[in-house]
């Protein structure tokens, strides 16, 4: 077991560390010249000169790269002179634009990120576990097909529509959800759980609509099994035969999939955080692609890259301990 | 014959599912009787209706099957009983053997929680030890090797001859008064299915239980059975003790199983093929 785990987050670090390679690579070749953004337009080579050097622009490919790899895990300098900004690690650069720390601006956005995720994922398990077990109980009945023509249309309406047409619904016709302030968590709770109610719907329809048609598939699919007919045969309760028998193998893979898709999404919701204006991961995102912030943008995808891989190797885990025939390092 | 008490009586078991409008009949007219501690083979190609008697008989069939005519276990009327009931006499005083072991058994719990299972749901009170320890003594019974152990395995950490024997050992941990075995050793290795029949015969002698024996093999049957019904189509075709069966099949379908057993000397062109339901080879309808 721990020689699973070791490799498993060996496996890890190298799969990060390619992902590091590539972003720098992609933003080191195809980016215009930050230097000459800064500059702005009363600009003279030699101070464009001044600002490659203070950020290390005037460097090769692989110093460069180094020096990022460095700053990630022991921290860096930018700048010289009287202007050195300290960046502790693990520093992910530098952002020319906003002249900030890109780890500090990342690191302000994070939490709300998370409760946006946080609050999706619970609705999406909740609405995609009820929904395809109640849709596999009446199989083919009337309760089935409406769950199945609302998960195709939770599937196929984009949510920045949903977004808008929920928003003006909700919010502007019907008065049923307030205008969202900006309020903290401890100010007020209650306006601040009233904010977040639409996007969680939102982010978690598509979601949903998928979870719900993996549950059904699979909790039919178990039902169908010999070793619940052996159950059965047992002459074991219904409820135990259901929950024993037919709901942990129906349900293990959903729970995989959900880690998965949750480890995305703390990469930042990008849409939905930009249709409700949340000022989160993904918000900072399209900020950042929009005024074509590099730094910012690099941080964001190895953050989300970051996430997914951690993602991976936790639901790894967490499957070797609920099925016993993932588990390794025992013999057979 | 001996006048022994009867255990099992099915008396005109009809067992039908719905296809389109029309209701097609899996088995018709089905009589069967069982005395305790006896042994019965149920013979018969895929599709003859065996497994389905079965079922019915352990209240099994899907809900859309329809079943009429009557079992009755040891007194109780089985058809048309409440689910309640039937649930305390399933894997308590019935227990069955299915067909692939591995597919039978759940991976996610070792084997010793799925035999204990039966036992702790047909017992009151009964606590986590005393469970194991039944499941370590039925696995025992079974010759399962190093049982205190492997108790605590997995069924994907058995070979499929070693999966059987847990099948057994969940259906002998309650003591049941009748196993009802359906081919329980198609799935495995040719030498493992002697060693399995040895060992559900070995399990009836000991435990006085009646055993229903459920397959295509007539090798199988000739082994272990006593008496033998060949079903064919959802009917009896022919019925008696295993010696009448195999020295005077009565009905041209028993002949032709017979026929179809290849035998050691036989050319590859001399192997003989069951005729299709529905007609014989003579031209006369099978029934």
């Amino acid at each position: 077991m721990t020689r699973f785990v070791a490799s498993r987050l060996l496996g890890m670090v190298v799969v990060l560390f390619l992902v590091c390679l590539f972003t720098f690579l992609v933003f080191f070749a195809l980016s215009p010249d930050p230097a000459v953004q800064i500059c702005g337009k009363n600009c003279s080579p030699d101070r464009i000169d001044q600002i490659r050097g203070n950020l290390g622009l005037d460097q090769p490919f692989l110093t460069q790269f180094t020096q990022f790899l460095a700053g990630l895990v022991a921290g860096r300098e930018y700048g010289g002179g009287t202007s050195v900004v300290e960046c502790a690690a693990p520093c992910l650069g530098y952002s020319y634009q906003t002249a900030q720390l890109v780890t500090d601006m990342i690191v302000q956005r994070l939490p709300v990120t998370v409760v946006v995720a946080v609050g999706a994922a619970v609705l999406w398990l909740l609405a995609g576990v009820v929904g395809g077990l109640l849709s596999a109980v009446r199989e083919g009945r009337f309760a089935d097909r409406f769950i199945a023509s609302l998960t195709l249309g939770g599937m196929s309406v984009p949510n920045y529509v949903l977004a808008l047409v929920l928003q003006y619904l909700l919010v502007v016709k019907l008065r049923v959800l307030p205008f969202p302030q900006a309020v903290s968590f401890t100010a007020d709770p209650g306006q601040w759980f009233l904010n977040f109610i639409l996007p969680w719907t939102v982010l978690a329809a598509g979601y949903a609509a998928t979870y719900t048609r993996l549950t059904r598939a699979n909790v039919i699919d178990t039902l169908g099994e010999n070793f619940v007919r052996t159950a059965r045969a047992k002459g074991l309760r219904p409820s135990l035969v259901w929950r024993r028998h037919a709901l942990r193998p129906a349900l293990t893979p959903v729970m995989t999939l959900a880690g998965m898709d949750f480890a995305g999404l703390l990469g930042g919701a990008l849409i939905t955080e930009t249709v409700f204006g949340i000022n989160g991961v993904g918000k900072l995102a399209a900020d950042s692609i929009t005024s074509n912030d590099q730094p910012v943008i690099m941080a964001v995808t190895l953050l989300a890259a970051f996430f997914v891989v951690v993602g991976n190797v936790v639901v790894d885990l967490a499957y070797s301990a609920v099925d016993p025939r993932v588990r390794v390092g025992v013999a057979a | 014959m001996i006048a022994d008490e009867t255990l099992l009586r099915v008396r005109d078991l009809t067992v039908s599912f719905p296809v389109g409008r029309r209701d097609v009949p899996v088995v018709q007219g089905l009589d069967l009787e069982l005395g305790k501690g006896r042994t019965l083979g149920i013979v018969g190609e895929s599709g003859s209706g065996k497994s389905m008697t079965s079922l019915a008989v352990m209240g099994l069939l899907p809900p859309r099957a329809a079943v009429t005519g009557s079992i009755v276990f040891d007194g109780t009327e089985l058809v048309g009983a409440g689910e309640r009931r039937l649930r305390s006499i399933r894997g308590d005083r019935i227990a069955m053997v299915f067909q692939d072991p591995l597919s039978c058994l759940n991976p996610y719990y070792t084997v010793g929680t799925q035999i204990a299972e039966a036992y702790r749901s047909h017992r009151t009170g009964v606590s986590r030890r005393q469970a194991r320890k039944v499941a370590v003594e039925a696995m025992e019974r079974v010759h399962i090797r190093h049982a205190a152990r492997r108790v605590d395995e997995y069924p994907h950490q058995f070979s499929g001859g070693m999966r059987q024997r847990v099948m057994i050992a969940m259906a002998l941990c309650t003591d049941p008064e009748l196993i009802i075995a359906d081919e329980p050793t198609t799935a495995l290795d040719v030498t493992v299915q002697a060693q399995i029949l040895d060992l559900l015969e070995e399990v009836r002698q000991e435990s006085g239980a009646a055993l229903v024996l459920i397959t295509h093999d007539l090798a199988v049957v000739s082994r272990v059975a006593e008496e033998i019904v060949v079903m064919r189509s959802g009917v009896v075709v022919e019925r008696g003790t295993a010696r009448e069966v195999f020295s005077d099949p009565r009905h041209e379908y028993t002949r032709a199983l017979l026929d179809a057993v290849p035998r050691i000397d036989d050319r590859i062109e001399d192997l003989r093929a069951v005729p299709r339901a529905g007609r014989t080879t003579s031209g006369s309808v099978v029934r």
